[in-house]
């Protein structure tokens, strides 16, 4: 039975892994190898749109691997998104140089504009691209982990979490909007110029971008398939589902719910580092609590619980978010999302994928039983009852 | 003796008024000084000017007002000055006495920079003998600031007339400030002076004894420093009095927003992430009623609070209640899609705001009793402050004894601690469930009212205070009214004590860090319910 559960999902994953490559494929060959104006070219605009919702597809996986699986509700993922994307966003103002509105080689703008006459410490090494690499993935890790190491040891769970995290990632908000903090106050950073040496507006950056979003889409959902099949992963749905209990058996829950919110802190914070490039600008307004509530509707409405779903919940809401934002229905698109809120926890709590789940899992289940049953029956030569005899 | 002589004064000034207003027949110097504006000769005005300041007639300060304003006409030929008043009258400068009209002859009396600057001093020094007190006590005022010699005459002059308290001591404050600074002035007034400057104790009169200079004598530098270090201390008591002020105030606020919460998330533990707009349609609510009050029944408008409190209770409870029962209640023991489905009710009602009142701000107004401040000491308290840490107080007074004493807040209560028992004891646990939340919303809705007269009325009103409240609530400990009371004080005094120190935004993330590296020691907030239940 549990063998046959798992190669149902594992059809199911294998399907989401070849999409997501055939996207990350064809979608930049599509958009850089056909004529302008075909009707099969991708526009380039679609393509930074698209890429976009991929980076919001890996913040879905990572805010699943610890609430679908291990039942810490984040509000303040966001803020390891945003943390990445400032990492990202400091090497990015480096790369500008002396191409600034006041050409100062080494100060990025905003401080030139605030009179600094010196580049402060935290911003030093942010010019060499592996530096900043590592800081996307230490920064968001370091501060989940402190925040998790506190938060975990001292047993803080359930709703008190969440609230924490939201505050967490509210202080983060506005210390960022502030001009002496260094990241560009309310402008945020932005301007950029170019990437590893490619200019960040020309198409094929933006192609290459959205592949390497779609690769680190497929690679965060390996690695949270791998832990959500491991024995590791059982563990964390054991947590979910009766903390003390599992505490009790002789787990260190807290050790366990440390690593998987550093992981998927780390994911994020990639994710971020991905988003910024392609859209070219980051403020403080992603560390917003908003944001953060907002990200965790997109699993609710994916599936909760099940990794597909809550990178095909980032998409459909983000989808429906451009499409109805843009339109003649946008005074409504907050009604629509509010509603949508509402709608999924009261009538779809287990998300879009994990109700399809629940429908075709127990039919395929009876129609495997009745044909094993069948078979057998065949074997041991007794025929198939006749019915309408 | 003091009080003769300032009598004695009285009646010689009532004296010279007689002569004044006797008419030209009795030529004095205010007279001749008055003649001089004829001439049109600016070393000529400078001198009536100067003479016409000291002569303490009543009618120097309108003479000199109204050659600042150039409303000072002469005539040349008949050599008469005549004013003319700002509601179209004319008088004759010399006497008071009213003119039909001015001659066509008449022209302005002219005026350079240089005069303009005396004519400044001169009404300085004259405002100190207006007939109305505030502009006496706020020329007295000015004096001490600019601490100027000249003054001091007139300084003198008017401390000997004046009655009330207040002006006086402004004057004295303001002839000891001159004195201090005065070169040939004995020890001892100067250290009467200091002495008196001392008392005013505030962040001028520091700045005036540090501005004395060093070549005084030992004594009166002695004096200065002494009396600097004692209004330096009384400023920082002071500063801290204000910041506890402050504190309340915003302690108040917090209290105000949370109190609802208390009940929802601390008495019924439902994650009401929507809790801020129900405060924010308390605030809308008030905004109707003030607008149905402005068009239909504008006398009413100084009620338009107490009538708007009832109301927004109704409104902001009766959608409370309609929450519940059609939503929360299916969400119970899911905490964290509560959360989820009262977020998306925040957006669906926001949006229903923004869409029938606009995104922009709505002006809610004062009402008179609530407008204006007083001081105390050195701090000013202004009275919508004021009301709101009454009506906070009043509010969760009200709200404890009904949790106390009426039927409802004991099955309330009985619910709380044991749904199952109290549903066999005969409660319908649904109704009471209901009625809990509609109460909680109903208090926001209420507080949205006092909220409405200190921020903007916009459709965001709610989300400025959710983050707060919930820390509010947590800090205090759920289920825990007097947890959340002294919750909301603690904050904001703490808060308007690490603003100073720290800035206002770097003080907020101090709070929020330590609220949360506070959870992490107290994990169930400050008053935590004692009890056995051991959460799954």
């Amino acid at each position: 039975m549990s063998h046959m559960l798992t190669r149902s999902l594992d059809r199911a994953a294998t399907t989401f892994i070849l999409v997501v490559a055939a996207c990350g494929i064809l979608i930049p060959l599509s958009n850089l190898l056909l004529p302008s104006g075909s009707f099969l070219q991708v526009p380039t605009y679609l393509v930074a749109l698209w890429g976009k919702y991929v980076c919001y597809a890996i913040l879905a996986l990572a805010i699943d691997l610890i609430w679908g699986y291990c039942g810490i509700l984040s509000l303040g993922h966001g803020a390891f998104f945003a943390l990445g994307g400032y990492a990202m966003g400091m090497y990015l103002m480096r790369q500008i140089g002396t191409r600034g509105v006041y050409g100062n080689p080494i100060l990025p703008d905003f401080m030139v504009f605030l009179n600094w006459q010196k580049l402060p410490w935290y911003w030093y090494g942010f010019d060499m691209f592996p530096f900043a690499a590592l800081m996307v993935i230490l920064v968001p890790g370091l501060l989940a982990f402190c925040f998790g190491w506190f938060a975990f040891r001292s047993r803080v769970t359930g709703v008190y979490l969440s609230i924490i995290t939201q505050a967490m990632t509210y202080a983060l908000l506005l210390g960022f909007f502030r001009n002496d903090f260094g990241f560009g106050g309310n402008n945020g950073l932005t301007d950029f110029k170019d990437v590893l040496g490619f200019n960040v507006q020309a198409e094929g950056t933006r192609a290459a971008l959205f592949a390497l979003s779609c690769l680190f889409l497929i690679i965060a959902f390996l690695i949270c398939r791998a832990i959500v099949t491991s024995k590791l992963g059982k563990v964390l749905i054991a947590i979910r589902d009766a903390e003390s209990r599992t505490r009790f058996i002789g787990y260190r829950v807290e050790s366990y719910k440390l690593f998987v919110f550093t992981l998927s802190a780390c994911m994020a914070g990639v994710a971020g580092a991905l988003y910024v490039p392609q859209v070219g600008i980051i403020n403080p307004s992603e560390f917003a609590p908003g944001n953060s509530i907002e990200a965790v509707i997109w699993v609710a409405v994916g599936g909760r619980g099940t990794l597909v779903g809550a990178a095909l919940g980032a998409i459909v809401v983000n989808y429906a978010k451009t499409f109805f934002t843009s339109g003649a229905l946008a005074p409504y698109w907050l009604f629509m999302l509010g509603a949508l809120f509402i709608l999924v926890t009261l009538l779809l709590p287990k998300g879009i994928v994990g109700t399809i789940n629940s429908w075709w899992l127990p039919w395929k289940e009876r129609r495997l039983a009745a044909e094993a049953a069948t078979s057998a029956a065949r074997e041991n030569g007794v025929s198939e009852p006749k019915m309408a005899e | 003796m003091l009080a003769k002589f300032a009598a004695l004064l009285r009646t010689l000034a009532l004296m010279l008024l007689l002569i004044a207003v006797a008419g030209p027949a009795f030529a004095g110097p205010f007279e001749d000084a008055v003649a001089k504006f004829t001439t049109d000769d600016f070393s000529d005005t400078e001198e009536a000017v100067a003479a016409i300041a000291a002569s303490g007639n009543p009618l120097a300060y309108p003479i000199i007002s109204a050659l600042q304003d150039e409303r000072l006409m002469f005539d040349a030929d008949t050599k008469k000055v005549y004013i003319k008043q700002t509601d179209g009258k004319a008088m004759d400068a010399a006497t008071g006495a009213p003119v039909d009209a001015i001659p066509d002859s008449a022209s302005e009396v002219r005026l350079n920079n240089k005069l303009r600057r005396h004519v400044q001093a001169a009404l300085g020094g004259l405002t100190l003998l207006s007939p109305k007190l505030e502009t006496r006590i706020s020329a007295a005022r000015s004096v001490f600031k600019s601490h100027e010699e000249q003054a001091l005459p007139a300084v003198e002059s008017a401390l000997a007339k004046e009655t009330d308290g207040t002006a006086k001591a402004a004057l004295q404050q303001a002839r000891a400030a001159i004195l201090l600074f005065k070169a040939d002035v004995s020890e001892k007034e100067k250290l009467d002076a200091i002495a008196i400057i001392r008392s005013r104790g505030d962040q001028e009169a520091l700045a005036m004894l540090n501005d004395i200079g060093a070549d005084q004598p030992p004594s009166v530098a002695k004096a200065a420093a002494s009396a600097i270090s004692s209004i330096q201390s009384s400023l920082a008591m002071w500063s801290g009095v204000q910041n506890a002020w402050y504190g309340l105030s915003l302690g108040s606020v917090l209290l105000l927003a949370a109190i609802g919460l208390a009940i929802t998330f601390g008495v019924m533990g439902v994650i009401n992430m929507a809790h801020g707009e129900m405060v924010m349609l308390g605030a809308y609510t008030t905004f109707v009623v003030q607008e149905l009050i402005r068009t239909r029944y504008p006398a009413l408008f100084d009620y338009s609070l107490l009538i708007a409190v009832p109301l927004a209770f109704l409104v902001s409870g009766a959608i409370g209640v309609v929450i519940e029962r059609s939503i929360i209640r299916f969400l119970y023991g899911r905490p964290l899609e509560t959360l989820l489905a009262t977020w998306g009710l925040s957006l669906v009602l926001q949006q229903a705001v923004r869409t029938a009142f606009g995104p922009t701000n709505r002006e809610v107004g004062n009402p008179s009793w609530m407008s204006g401040a007083f001081e105390l000491g050195q701090i000013t308290i202004t009275y919508n402050r004021l009301w709101i840490l009454c009506f906070t107080l009043a509010v969760f007074a009200i709200l404890l004894a009904m949790l106390r004493f009426t039927s409802l807040g004991l099955q309330m209560r009985a619910v709380t601690q044991n749904r199952r028992m109290a549903a066999s004891m005969g409660i319908a646990t649904s109704r009471v469930d209901a009625l809990t939340f509609g109460l909680g919303s109903g208090i926001a809705g209420i507080a949205g009212v006092a909220l409405s007269q200190i921020d903007n009325v916009s459709p965001n009103l709610g989300q400025g205070y959710i983050i707060d409240s919930f820390m509010v609530v947590v800090f205090g400990g759920v289920g825990n009214l007097w947890g959340t009371l002294v919750g909301a004080f603690t904050l904001g005094i703490a808060n308007k004590f690490l603003e100073p120190v720290a800035g206002a935004v770097l003080g907020k993330i101090a709070i929020l860090v330590l609220i949360i590296l506070f959870i992490q020691k107290r994990p169930r907030g400050l008053f935590a319910l004692k009890g056995r239940a051991v959460e799954a």
